[in-house]
């Protein structure tokens, strides 16, 4: 049964206030607060972006299994922050792996869903026996245009999953996708910031997309939220993965532990995937997991997952919640420049 | 530059150093040949560890341009767990660093050439929490 082997994540260690950006912009940031259930968002250090994490997060998965670089024969690096137009990640990300050359690669874009599009790739050519072990990874370094509401949200981190069929920590039961043309949120080629289309980023965008890819695997897998220990949804903000866990009938206990994103912001592509690791972390075998993605645009990716025997003995030391934990504050101009906001002359 | 660059990418991305098996010495950056033993040394890729302690470090306050974004920025020498000692950048702030401190090797970004070039990877050295 194709499964997940290993992961690893990634968490950039700075962090800025909802009431540092609030101040700059004149905002009150209890309102913000309430209205976005987001406390601190992650930044990326200078020197880091979307291939650094990635690389990072993807070492973790292959350490905490002591995989080779050439065990694995694909590399697919979801992300909407490729630092190149043209030139993929997955190719950086390979070298510093040391993967033997002879590998697939690619890098994927679908907003905050890219990640799980590589999981979804992997899957396949794991089950068709084109491939041994697959690595994917969702990663990014959001940014939002100074005083945009995004700028309360996107942060920046990563996960790696390590796809394969033996020695499986948990077992990807079934996987499906739901995919409309919806212009919720857009950026153009070129364009530094993205742009979003207002009412259009709630119920025909993400509740739309979320509900229907999570309803829809249930029924035809024969399940009920009760069967379930844990879910987890794309994480935009703090409160629609809230609302849409309620009205699809699951408990606050089965979301709580990945609700990473009052502390991190939303980190894209890696998004539900650090939530769903942050549920590995202290998962037990025989528990099932409900993961599902979204991506504008729009599309949701959703996963039934179930834990094995293996995660007893699986390396589980650096767990999320604790690099979430890790951090040091910065207030808006140093923020400023290291997300280079600031027009060097 | 960029070919240069290139043809070390991988000792850049990875603390990869050459061992003579004939005297057992070490080398990094590697070397095709073991000064020591000349005809007789027989070279292998060795992984160096990604661990290590900062042996003494200095922090650079006149950056070059490419560099303004960082400054003030450290360069330290780490003396990894095999013994090498490797000179590299430690990306942490100078109110941090402590001699001895245990460091670990991670994937950063060494710089660009400008908006349109190339971006250089490598490893760099950040404080080790654990
Ligand atoms: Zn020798």
């Amino acid at each position: 049964m194709v499964g997940i082997v290993s992961y690893g994540t990634y968490i950039p260690r700075y962090r800025i206030k909802v009431e540092e950006i609030a101040k700059i912009w004149g905002e009150d940031p209890e309102s913000i607060k309430g209205g976005l259930g987001i406390y601190e968002k992650s930044v990326p250090d200078i020197d880091e972006d979307t291939v650094t994490i990635s690389v990072e997060c993807a070492r973790e998965a292959m350490k905490r299994v002591s995989l080779n670089g050439s065990e694995i024969q694909a590399v697919f690096v979801g992300s909407e922050s490729h630092p190149y137009a043209v030139k993929p990640t997955a190719t950086i990300v390979g070298e510093a792996l040391s993967i033997d050359s002879f590998f697939h690669s690619a890098d994927l874009e679908f907003a905050c869903k890219a990640g799980t599009a590589g999981i979804q790739n992997c899957i396949a050519m794991v089950e068709s026996g084109m491939i041994r072990n697959g690595l994917a990874i969702g990663s990014d370094t959001s940014q939002g245009a100074p005083g945009d509401p995004l700028e309360y949200s996107a942060a920046a981190g990563g996960a790696a999953f390590v796809i394969g069929s033996e020695n499986v920590i948990v077992e990807i039961k079934d996987t499906l996708s739901f995919t409309t043309d919806t212009p919720d949120f857009w950026r153009r080629e070129g364009q530094p910031y993205p742009s979003h289309g207002g009412r259009f980023t709630g119920e025909p965008a993400y509740f739309r997309h979320v509900s229907t890819a999570s309803i829809e695997i249930m029924k035809r897998n024969d399940l009920e939220p009760e069967d379930f220990s844990y879910a987890v949804f794309h994480m935009p903000n703090g409160k629609f993965p809230v609302r849409v866990a309620r009205n699809l009938g699951f408990s606050s206990k089965q979301i709580e532990q990945g609700l990473v994103v009052r502390y991190i912001g939303n980190t894209y592509s890696a998004s539900s995937l650090i939530g769903f690791c942050a549920i590995l972390d202290v998962a037990k075998p025989g528990d099932r997991i409900l993961l599902t993605s979204f991506g504008s645009g729009a599309g949701s990716d959703a996963f039934i997952i179930e834990v094995t025997e293996n995660i007893e003995s699986y390396d589980r030391n650096q767990s999320v919640w604790k690099k979430i934990e890790r951090k040091e504050y910065i207030d808006y101009g140093m923020y400023a420049k290291l997300r280079r906001k600031i027009r060097m002359g | 530059m960029i070919p240069s660059f290139w043809r070390k990418i991988r000792y850049r991305y990875n603390l990869t150093g050459t061992k003579c098996e004939n005297c057992g010495r070490i080398y990094h950056p590697p070397r095709n040949i073991c000064p020591e033993c000349r005809r007789k040394s027989s070279i292998t890729e060795v992984d160096l560890g990604d661990r290590g302690e900062l042996l003494t470090y200095s922090i650079v306050h006149d950056a070059p341009e490419s560099f303004k974004l960082q400054r003030p920025y450290v360069i330290g020498l780490i003396k990894l767990e095999s013994g090498v000692v490797v000179t590299s950048q430690i990306s942490c702030k100078p109110s941090e660093l402590r001699i001895g401190m245990k460091v670990k090797a991670v994937f950063r970004k060494y710089g660009e050439d400008g908006e349109d070039g190339i971006i250089y990877y490598g490893t760099k050295f950040v404080p080790c929490e654990e």
